[in-house]
């Protein structure tokens, strides 16, 4: 077996789980896991700070369906990560990050660079290890990936003294992983599944109520042929966008604080809901008392933890999402549901998503998601920040396909949009990316920008540009008597930032420069940013208030 | 409501961090939380004594199971099994008041383990409420020191049932 330093066992680790593609930012201790990249095939993307780093990878994951893997220094480095693990831990992101720690002699002794990553990334990651002895290095990486990628999916992070990767052992990297502790439901309960069959069977107004569980287990042709062969009314949370066309009769598209009329409306008669890879989070349910309260609940979900962790369910599945529907679809009836596919008719003709569009030359939000719809005949992904912005680009496109949509969902991350756009692109080269951001959020990550012109990634740059922090001001309007504080941003010149980064960039005001200005920026070959001012007080409908119940919806 | 989990955990560093970690994280109630090597030294077993519902157990256990470390959680039926406390108690005693607490700890099974010319210092195991019953016993004397452990719980054998 060949000798090799701890910096090339974790390139030849890596490249044993197919690892093609690297996210990091060096630093002493990590400085032998760089040098081992020195010589190596493998792509290294440098970002410009930690966070960007994680997000990127996040973002890469999230586009290609792989392990997202980024590399930190000790100390800052690793602190730096922790948003982005919790951004990937609340969205059940497949991720290893590798740290860098002080010399295993050193731990404990306040060194240089110094911090307790384990203990502090404890809460954020699915697992994480420190590891002390090379000998156990390359079983830790296997681990790693394995825990990361099974199951319900996240991140895990391995902390690796700065010794163990100068020291020399031989590398022989395990077939399989000896995990006792750790062993996923995959398969159905047979007996469940049945009573599943019988309750949707039997049901007049069912719903499927799909989340990110179902992209992630690649279930859209169950999920299709489910909606189709039964006429099954489907609702997806923001995670699960465009895993079945949302152009289609039976597509309600997004529920909860911000979702369609007709999707919640839709909860509120429902008498059998069917929960697939989602878990009943407060922004979709609102007040939870209220929630589907006229209906049975069938969850399937691979983490037995989130069943009835919310609310109480009548059939609880656990297992993979694809493999449960798999086995439920040959017992399920055809029907038509008549009643109640005419009711979802009603529902969308009569509440249909809508904003006020006038003649004038404002360029409203709405109005360029749908453009941007069409120009990229909806084929585009579409990456966002956090805030306003990303609630219209989920309500104002229409998704055809899963991975489609990429946001920071349950934590809720300003500043992932960027370099997650960035990550996105380098997953699905071939895709076109477009990252919608909020003039407040594209701030909070703006050094990425050096990235993506440094490795010439082609991401589309939109910033609706309102001068505030949108989503706050909205709240601040409706329920603190417009009392603004603090959420009036003034923004940079972005052209000017643009151009101090090489990268194309414009800013418009007028509806009429808008056909051309999206044309110049998709076709312009590189990254580019599109500043487009929308008006400063323009609110997201509909809304139901936090806690109220989804039948008290404010406006639309 | 207090239920009683018995946990065996691999032994891996920080796995005691992971466990406390979760019932904090998750807004869970520990009364006790009681470690100690098992028969088999790669693995642990804790008995953790929890405060809630049946709900807030289900939800205890699941999460539990969804640490790595965690191999097999298992509650306690309170109806069948043997708990213990250990308790060591420095009793403040003046050479007349001696006898009196000698007694006390003889009726309750109790161990005399050190004698000083103003103290002595009693070691007791049980079920919490008898621990609590020879607690309140002493209390009168003036008790210089307490320690004591938490819960630690076995399921009695088949037959014993």
């Amino acid at each position: 077996m060949p000798k090799l330093n701890g910096g090339e066992i974790i390139i030849e680790s890596l490249k044993k789980e197919n690892v093609d593609v690297v996210f990091g930012y060096p630093g002493g201790a990590v400085i032998n896991l760089y040098d081992a990249l020195y010589n190596s095939k493998m792509k290294h993307y440098l970002g410009r700070h930690e966070q960007g780093v994680i997000h990127a990878a996040d973002g890469y994951a999230r586009s290609s369906g792989k392990v997202g893997v980024c590399i930190a220094t000790s100390g800052p480095g690793g602190t730096n990560l922790v948003t982005g693990l919790a951004n990937a831990q609340m969205d059940s992101i497949p991720l290893v990050a590798f740290t860098g720690q002080v010399s295993s002699s050193l731990i404990g002794k306040d060194a240089f660079q110094e911090a307790d990553i384990t203990g502090i990334s404890l809460p954020v990651t699915k697992h994480n290890f420190l590891v002390t002895d090379i000998k156990d290095l390359a079983r830790t990486i296997k681990e790693a990936f394995y825990i990361a990628r099974t199951g319900r999916p996240g991140p895990v992070l391995i902390d690796l003294a700065k010794d163990v990767t100068q020291a020399v052992a031989e590398f022989d990297y395990p077939d399989q992983v000896n995990l006792p502790g750790y062993r996923p439901t995959f398969e159905g309960h047979k007996l469940q599944i049945n009573k599943a069959a019988k309750a949707i069977n039997e049901a007049k107004k069912p719903l499927l109520y799909v989340g990110g569980g179902a992209v992630i287990s690649g279930a859209q042709s169950e999920i299709r042929q489910m909606v189709e062969k039964a006429k099954i009314p489907i609702t997806t949370t923001l995670m699960a966008l465009g895993i079945y066309p949302e152009d289609q009769d039976l597509a309600l598209e997004m529920l909860g604080m911000h979702g369609t009329q007709y999707a919640n409306k839709a909860t509120l008669e429902t008498d059998l809901l069917i929960a697939v890879g989602a878990r009943f989070d407060d922004r979709v349910t609102g007040k939870l008392d209220e929630f589907a309260a006229q209906a049975d609940i069938i969850q399937i979900d691979i983490d037995p933890a989130e069943i009835g962790k919310n609310l109480d369910v009548e059939v609880p599945i656990v297992g993979d999402v694809k493999k449960v529907l798999k086995e439920l679809l040959p017992y399920i009836k055809e029907k038509e549901n008549g009643e109640w596919q005419q009711r979802i008719k009603e529902l969308k003709e009569k509440y249909p998503l809508q904003y006020e569009a006038d003649e004038s030359e404002t360029i409203k939000p709405q109005y360029i998601m749908e453009e941007i719809d069409k120009y990229t005949k909806g084929d585009a992904t579409i990456v966002t920040e956090v805030g306003q912005h990303q609630m219209w680009a989920a309500q104002f496109h229409k998704y055809k396909k899963p991975r489609q949509f990429i946001t920071s969902g349950g934590l809720g991350t300003m500043g992932y949009g960027l370099p997650a756009a960035i990550g996105a692109q380098i997953g699905q080269p071939e895709e076109k990316v477009v990252l919608i951001a909020g003039d407040g959020s594209i701030q909070m990550n703006i050094q990425e920008l050096g990235t993506a012109q440094a490795y010439n990634i082609p991401v589309k740059i939109i910033i609706f540009n309102n001068k505030y922090l949108g989503m706050v001001r909205q709240w601040q309007e409706f329920f603190f008597d417009k009392r603004y504080s603090s959420t009036k941003i003034p923004a940079p010149d972005f052209v000017k930032m643009g151009d101090a980064y090489g990268i194309w960039s414009k800013s418009i005001d007028q509806k009429s420069e808008l056909d051309t200005a999206l044309k110049e920026a998709m076709e312009h070959n590189g990254p580019a940013i599109l500043d487009v001012h929308i008006p400063e007080e323009e609110n997201v409908y509909p809304m139901v208030p936090a806690g109220a119940g989804l039948k008290d919806m404010i406006g639309g | 409501m207090t239920h009683i989990l018995s946990v065996s955990v691999l032994n891996k560093p920080g796995v005691l961090t992971r466990i406390a970690g979760l019932f904090s994280r998750r807004n869970f109630n520990i009364e006790s939380l009681n470690v100690g090597k098992t028969e088999n030294p790669e693995i642990s077993r804790m008995t953790i004594v929890v405060k809630g519902d049946e709900k807030v157990l289900e939800q205890v256990t699941k999460q539990l199971h969804k640490l790595i470390n965690v191999l097999k959680i298992t509650e306690l039926d309170k109806n069948s099994i043997v708990e213990r406390d250990l308790i060591l108690i420095r009793v403040k005693c003046t050479r007349k008041q001696r006898s009196e607490i000698i007694q006390i700890a003889d009726t309750f099974r109790a161990q005399i383990v050190d004698v000083a010319p103003d103290s002595l210092m009693i070691e007791a195991t049980g079920t919490e409420d008898k621990l609590e019953a020879l607690t309140e016993l002493l209390r009168d004397f003036g008790i210089a020191e307490f320690v004591r452990t938490g819960t630690v719980a076995l399921s009695r054998g088949q037959a014993s049932k």
